[in-house]
């Protein structure tokens, strides 16, 4: 029997899906105990809708990803890839071997996912194997700062933290700038509700990160870097610390740097739960800490950044590419995407979407072709009914925009923003006022209360929408919701208060009839805003199960066994646990 | 060991590191599950910085808790991707299946603390919570109550 490997994705997405259950089960399965199978246990692969993830490959790296597996199956997975057989249980999402392709990867370019789902994140030897720290060896040795910077600004890659400046120019003035002392940060906050891309590439592949922060030190001068991660993703914690330490002990961290006058230290910062210290000044201000308030730029963070010495702050997912372009070249690269926009991007999909996940696409693509090609389309018959980038800061699109591409350009256009890649899929079951409120409520929270226009302006914007919401709203609310947006824009101090009125802004821009019947119809139409629905039971479907009434957590439910039963309106907190728990279809909500 | 003895030791450890006062909280916090205000007066004591730089780091940074804690840690997602998925239903849920009265986040019998958090990460899977580092994922009514009986 040819020896085979069978990786299993443990991301932080596999294990709440059960994954270790599944690793457990392959190590005590027969192929793994005789020595005929090895294990890994890799990242994220991608396809998190049907965690747990297997995926098997022979000697020749003929390859078949089996989803949905659970503990009970693994050797039956086994055999099934060595007979060729089709199981039906699991779903098989990509097949070398058999010629499957069930999701579009044709789609997609991974550079940024190079080694995700490939390498185990703590072996730093699988890194090695995939031309691991190669660039680095290729920048101390053979380029000068200058050059890297030149390499830099020549591919056109912009940061992916959300405004897309030009990395190459970034790392220019960091170069420039005075100072005996310079640093390196990696903004690995990731604060956008619903984006966990910077996640699944720490998680999974650590070590290029590290590699884009070495040589982003070297072009710049800086010997000390400090990675920022938030503290809600443990895990990406824990497989830094181990990359940082293998390369420490590698010699690719340290004094003199394979044996160049190059010497670099690097710590990690574990983020203390603000979004706001997503932004580059409140984040450096977290570093030396302190409250994480933002400051006036300029000057920026590479003139005076942490403890006033020259700063260059790139996101997790720009340091990523680095090591890429490098090795390649910026030409390869600047092959894929559009004229302003080079490279690819990476998307979590999230939502009503069918194959929710991470993916990479090459800058330009529709998002038509990322929601309906790679991602599958919708999760149900519900139709599309807007997509959301860019989270707080960002907006919604409607399905007749689904043609834009996405670069950084034309997203701006239509009012939305590429933001860090967070996509969430929304169908007719969302209602938009609502979300345009959720974004509201979360920047209102957020805002660290510097300025007043943030602080004071985001709250009545919220207090506006609450209003709408509970069908209390006037026609005149709506010019004042573009008003108090376009003076909180102006009145702002950082990105956060500057950009908090987007998903308002495009929701009236694109959604103003929804608006319009919360106002004047005092209706919801996806029945969403507990105010303006109601719930009421069937009497001819009801059979007078009591679940509904056991269920409901006011006791606003009468009835008894075996009668129909009745909703108390004056009770009723619509919270649609009874609608939910009914098995007869015996419950409408209107 | 009293205390001020540990509160010593965790303080010394941090004393020329740089911008280490939110780590260093952060293990202070470990002690007792939260922040009270004498220990943020005897930080003060110990450390030297003054009680308003502590008190307003304690304040601002969503990890710090002012108020004990129960013993199992609950967070529920409110992140775009959950929201959508009717995260807000599970949290009337959970906060009906543990009794909580309207702006109380720890129950009667101390067992658990329930946050809300803005995304944990793992969208895909929403609607999502977090007990202790356990997550879960795909949630709807009827599973709450299992996972909270398993506690
Ligand atoms: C409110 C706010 C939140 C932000 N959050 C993040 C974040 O979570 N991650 C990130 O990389 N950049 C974030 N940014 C952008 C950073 O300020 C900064 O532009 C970025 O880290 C620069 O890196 P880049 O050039 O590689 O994109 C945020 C900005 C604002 C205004
Ligand atoms: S939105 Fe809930 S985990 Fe991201």
């Amino acid at each position: 029997m040819a020896r085979l490997t069978v990786k299993v994705g443990l991301g932080s997405c596999g294990l709440a899906a059960g994954a270790n259950q599944v690793l457990e089960a392959l190590k005590e399965s027969d192929a793994v105990k005789s020595g005929k199978a090895e294990l890994k246990e890799v990242g994220c692969f991608g396809y998190c809708s049907v965690e747990p993830l297997v995926e098997i490959l022979d000697e020749k790296g003929l390859y078949t990803l089996y989803g949905n597996v659970t503990p009970e199956e693994v050797n039956g997975i086994i055999e099934a890839y060595l007979d060729n057989s089709p199981i039906t249980k699991n779903v098989i999402l990509n097949s070398a071997k058999t010629g499957i392709e069930n999701q579009n990867y044709s789609k997609q370019k991974r550079i940024v996912l190079r080694n995700v789902g490939i390498i185990e994140p703590t072996s730093l030897d699988d890194y090695l194997n995939r031309n691991g720290y190669k660039a680095l060896e290729k920048t101390l040795l053979k380029m000068k700062p200058i050059q890297v910077i030149e390499e830099m600004k020549a591919s056109g890659l912009r940061g992916r933290g959300g405004a897309g400046f030009s990395t190459g120019k970034k790392w220019e003035f960091a170069h420039i700038a005075k100072g005996d002392k310079k640093f390196v940060v990696c903004n690995a906050d990731e604060g956008d509700p619903g984006a966990f891309m910077d996640r699944s590439v720490l998680e999974a592949d650590p070590h290029s990160v590290i590699e884009g922060m070495l040589i982003a030190a070297y072009a710049i001068g800086a010997d000390e870097g400090y990675i920022y991660v938030r503290a809600e993703y443990p895990l990406a914690i824990e497989h830094l610390k181990i990359a940082i330490d293998k390369a420490e002990k590698a010699g690719f961290i340290g004094k003199n740097i394979l044996n160049t006058p190059f010497s670099f230290t690097l710590h990690i910062k574990e983020g203390a739960g603000a979004f706001v210290c997503g932004e580059e000044t409140a984040l450096m201000a977290s570093i030396e800490g302190k409250r994480g308030m933002p400051n006036v730029r300029p000057p920026y963070p590479s003139e005076s950044g942490l403890w006033g010495n020259p700063t260059n702050i790139n996101n997790v997912e720009t340091l990523a590419n680095v090591a890429w372009i490098i090795l390649n070249g910026s030409e390869e690269f600047a092959k894929y995407g559009t004229e302003e926009s080079k490279g690819t991007k990476v998307f979590a999909l999230a939502g009503k979407i069918k194959n929710s996940g991470l993916i990479e696409v090459p800058m330009g693509t529709t998002l038509r072709e990322v929601i309906y090609e790679v991602g599958g389309g919708m999760k149900t018959d519900s139709p599309l009914k807007a997509v959301q980038l860019g989270g707080p800061s960002g907006g919604c699109l409607p399905e007749s925009l689904l043609d834009t591409p996405v670069d950084y350009d034309s997203l701006v256009d239509k009012g939305a923003i590429m933001g860090s890649g967070g996509l969430v899929v929304m169908d007719e079951t969302t209602c938009i006022v609502d979300v345009a409120k959720f974004f509201l409520n979360f920047t209102q929270n957020e805002s660290c209360g510097k300025c007043t226009f943030c602080r004071v302006g985001t709250k009545r914007m919220l207090e506006i929408l609450t209003k709408i919401c509970e069908g209390k709203g006037k026609m005149s609310d709506i010019d004042l919701l573009e008003s108090l947006s376009n003076n909180i824009k102006k009145g702002s101090l950082c990105g956060l208060g500057q950009s908090a009125p987007n998903p308002v802004l495009t929701t009236l821009r694109y959604f103003k009839d929804e608006y319009l019947t919360h106002i004047l119809d005092q209706r919801c139409p996806a029945g969403v805003c507990t105010n303006l629905v109601e719930y009421n039971i069937l009497p001819d479907k009801c059979i007078g199960c009591t679940v509904c009434a056991r269920k409901c957590p006011t006791n606003a439910i009468d009835g008894k066994a075996r009668e129909v039963h009745i909703i108390n309106q004056d009770m009723c907190i619509k919270c649609g646990i009874c609608y939910e728990s009914c098995k007869f279809a015996a419950i409408t909500k209107q | 060991m009293d205390l001020r003895k540990q509160l010593e030791r965790i303080i010394f450890k941090y004393e020329f590191v740089n911008g280490s006062l939110i780590p260093m909280l952060q293990e202070i916090q470990e002690l007792e599950g939260y922040l009270s205000k004498e220990t943020m007066k005897m930080v003060s004591d110990i450390s030297g910085i003054g009680v308003a730089d502590i008190f307003g780091v304690a304040t601002f940074y969503t990890v710090f808790r002012l108020k004990p804690q129960g013993k199992h840690t609950i967070r529920i997602c409110k992140g775009t991707a959950c929201h959508v998925s009717n995260a807000d239903l599970i949290l009337t849920t959970l906060r009906n299946e543990l009794d909580l009265e309207e702006g109380e986040d720890t129950t009667a019998d101390n067992k658990f603390t329930l946050f809300e958090v803005a995304c944990l990460g793992c969208c895909s899977l929403a609607p999502v919570i977090m007990i202790d580092n356990t997550t879960y994922g795909k949630l709807d009514p009827q599973k709450i109550s299992e996972i909270l009986a398993s506690y």
